[in-house]
């Protein structure tokens, strides 16, 4: 049973929890091979999402995942709610309850909103990314991924190389694969990794090859423009040539390694295309157990609202 | 007009000692072991008498942002909080930068003010860090220093300048450190907690440098210089070594650096907030020791009182400040003296004397001939802070809640009691 009405990262998400959303998961992976993709599990509970930065795959992996688990929908577009009139985080969330929403999932540029949100509302919050702070969903798709094709998490070596600074991914990750296991190895300039993020667990290796070698995963993370004109890196190009992964490298990797990205992706800065079009890639893989990981998520914090609220 | 105290401890530059204070026409005309006197009389049986609480370092936010606070609930807030004096910063709206904000500050002290207000003057004009103010009409208007607090001046050939100039005029510049450039955005200290929250964080290098720079000047110059509110281990290190080689250097810090550790982040809550950044357990340790060592000659508050609306957003949204002024002296005795670290004479040092001698305000000291201005206080009162109970109009403290010892009974300014049952 999950412990608490909202989903706002995993360094507050226990192992046994973690454990719980995989195992749901795997049965909503399993429901959207099916024909028929609609179950009445959510049916009467409704939905919104509430995203103040731009978003496809997430946005829409939340939605199909309550049209499929019967929930009515509601989203917010940012640019024609109250939002720009300067309505407060806090006044946005006490109307939308008061509009008897079951779920929020929240997508925010600061970290801490979701939580400030999650305090102010009935409804639970299921966090979607807030600034550097977490991403918890996606660390649970990028979880499910692996154990579904590994069979387990714990003693997996998992590399994770990019923009680890600004990356909400690559800790939600880092505190999620820990609880259940596995290693993390982290390799970027030293501009893109956040000051004492080794005491949380993370290896920080000294060279792309020191990062891969033995790696059961290489995970891309998306280095952004923006970077580069904050002087975070001098060039793209540069940066490809010494951290980007290249197909080259893999080859220190376990044989049966997967390259993994959270997307959107810079074909040829983070990852060279052959990698991601390659038989290792389960990029596309990632974003079906996506829906599957928000789907389960959904069924379990309905069950908590039942049991608790 | 006379008043009498009568069976307090006197608390003195040196130790503490029981007498009664005699009080006629705004000064302290006598302080003798036992003095009877036909006149109103407080009983200061079991309590403390402390010279008149200084803070020169408070943000009142009155001309332009009287939402948050203004001179009249400031001051309220002042004598509650045992301060008989506090000292106001220039980063109102409009900016005190010239002598007409300077006197309207000063007249509506006259009009509403509990306790004595001195303000303190901008180094540039509308704090933007190019044109110097008129610091010697604001001088003449009653200013007693010039600050760029809240804005760093960027520029050192400026800061040189404003240093010299404002020597000239008796003035010292209490310097802001902060290296905008590096601080790039931070919201928190930058270490294990900014990455654990994802919260923007702030290098200590961003303090340090403008300590470290300002210093120079003041070496370089032979002038004094005064800096604000240290937070970081490695600007007391700085500050300590630049004493021990004869530079003219004062500092101050605030009791949240001497509390406080960044863990408090983790919550999210905004009242954490404040600039600079409360940082790590080693920074608090060695604030304590520079206390201790006479490193930082003053404790302040850097009072920032805000509205509800301006902390109750999303973290980077939130103003950075905190409401400290009711809560300074029962912190810092349960924190500093009943713990040990200090004497009550040695917190009464950085609380009152100290700060009236960097700036050459009267009071500082209860001594015959000296200014009434005194805290009467119960030492051994126990209660919880309670933001709910504050007068001033800013209730964001980190503090709810904590249990702390020292009750403000009577606060006394030049003669009369401005606060007290």
């Amino acid at each position: 049973m999950l412990t608490k009405k909202d989903l706002l990262g995993l360094y507050d998400t226990s192992a046994e929890e973690i454990t719980e959303i995989l195992d749901a998961a795997d049965e909503m992976r399993a429901f959207l091979d099916g024909k028929n993709k609609k179950s009445d599990l959510l049916s009467g509970k409704s939905l919104l999402t509430l995203f103040y930065e731009n978003s496809t795959r997430t946005r829409t992996s939340f939605e199909l995942a309550g049209k499929y688990l019967g929930a009515s929908e509601v989203n917010i577009s940012v640019a024609a709610s109250s939002v720009q009139k300067g309505e407060t985080l806090i006044d946005t969330g006490e109307t939308l309850d008061s509009m008897k929403i079951d779920f929020i999932a929240i997508r925010h540029s600061m970290a801490g909103a979701p939580k400030l949100l999650a305090e102010h509302v009935k409804a639970s919050v299921l966090n979607g990314g807030d600034g550097m702070n977490e991403h918890p969903t996606q660390a649970l798709l990028d979880m499910l991924t692996l154990r579904r094709k590994f069979g387990k998490l714990k003693g997996l070596k998992v590399a994770i190389l990019g923009d680890i600074k600004h990356s909400r991914v690559a800790k939600s990750n880092l505190f999620g694969l820990k609880k259940l296991g596995a290693e993390v190895w982290m390799y970027a300039p030293e501009t893109l990794i956040p000051k004492a993020i080794d005491k949380f667990g993370a290896k920080i290796a000294c060279s792309r090859e020191e990062a891969i070698e033995g790696a059961d995963a290489v995970m891309g993370l998306r280095i952004q423009l923006e970077r580069q004109h904050g002087g975070l890196f001098p060039s793209l190009s540069e940066y490809s040539k010494f951290y980007g992964v290249k197909d080259e490298l893999l080859k220190y990797a376990k044989k049966d390694a997967v390259i993994l990205h959270p997307g959107p992706v810079n074909r040829g800065v983070e990852l060279t295309p052959s990698l991601i079009d390659g038989k290792s890639s389960e990029i596309l893989e990632q974003v079906t157990c996506g829906l599957a990981v928000r789907m389960a998520i959904l069924k379990l914090l309905a069950e908590y609202r039942e049991n608790n609220l | 007009m006379k008043l009498l105290i009568k069976n307090g401890t006197l608390v003195l530059k040196n130790g503490e000692k029981k007498a009664d204070v005699l009080i006629e026409n705004g000064k302290i005309v006598k302080i003798a072991d036992c003095i009877n006197e036909d006149c109103r009389t407080l009983d200061a049986s079991g309590k403390h008498v402390l010279p008149g609480l200084i803070d020169m370092h408070v943000h009142l936010r009155e001309p332009g942002y009287e939402g948050k606070e203004d001179i009249e609930s400031g001051s309220k807030a002042s004598v509650a909080g045992g301060f008989t004096q506090v000292c106001c910063m220039p980063n109102t709206n409009p900016v005190c930068d010239n002598a007409v904000v300077v006197t309207y500050i000063k007249h509506r002290q006259g009009e509403v003010a509990l306790c004595k207000i001195n303000p303190i003057g901008a180094i540039t004009r509308g704090q933007e860090g190019k044109a110097m103010a008129e610091i010697g009409k604001m001088k003449a208007a009653g200013a007693v220093a010039i600050s760029d607090d809240g804005k760093s001046v960027a520029d050192s050939n400026i800061m040189r300048l404003a240093m010299e100039y404002a020597h000239g005029f008796g003035l010292k510049c209490l310097c802001h450190c902060e290296d905008i450039n590096l601080v790039d955005g931070g919201v928190v200290n930058e270490g294990y907690n900014s990455t654990l929250t994802g919260l923007k964080g702030s290098l200590r290098a961003a303090e340090d440098i403008m300590i470290a720079r300002d210093i120079a000047l003041s070496e370089s110059l032979d002038i004094p210089v005064h800096i604000c509110h240290v937070s970081t281990y490695s600007g007391v290190e700085i500050i300590r070594s630049a004493k021990k080689r004869g530079v003219k250097v004062t500092a101050e810090t605030c009791p949240h650096y001497f509390i406080l550790n960044d863990d408090i982040i983790t919550s999210f809550d905004t009242n954490t907030k404040v600039n600079p950044p409360v940082r790590e357990e080693k920074d608090r340790k060695a604030i304590i020791e520079g206390l201790k060592d006479g490193t930082l000659d003053c404790i302040v508050t850097d009072h920032a009182p805000h509205s509800a609306k301006d902390k109750q957003v999303e973290y980077n949204f939130a103003a950075f400040g905190m409401s400290g002024i009711e809560t300074s002296f029962p912190l810092s005795y349960t924190k500093l003296v009943k713990t040990g670290i200090l004497s009550l004479s040695e917190l009464m040092n950085k609380m009152s004397a100290n700060p009236a001698k960097i700036l050459g305000l009267e009071g500082g000291e209860l001594k015959k001939g000296e200014v009434a201005d005194i805290t009467i206080v119960s030492l051994g009162e126990k209660y919880k802070i309670d933001s709910k109970n504050f007068l001033s109009k800013g209730k964001n403290t980190p503090f709810n809640g904590f249990e702390v010892y020292g009750k403000v009974n009577y606060t006394i300014v030049d003669g009369d009691i401005k606060y007290g049952e």
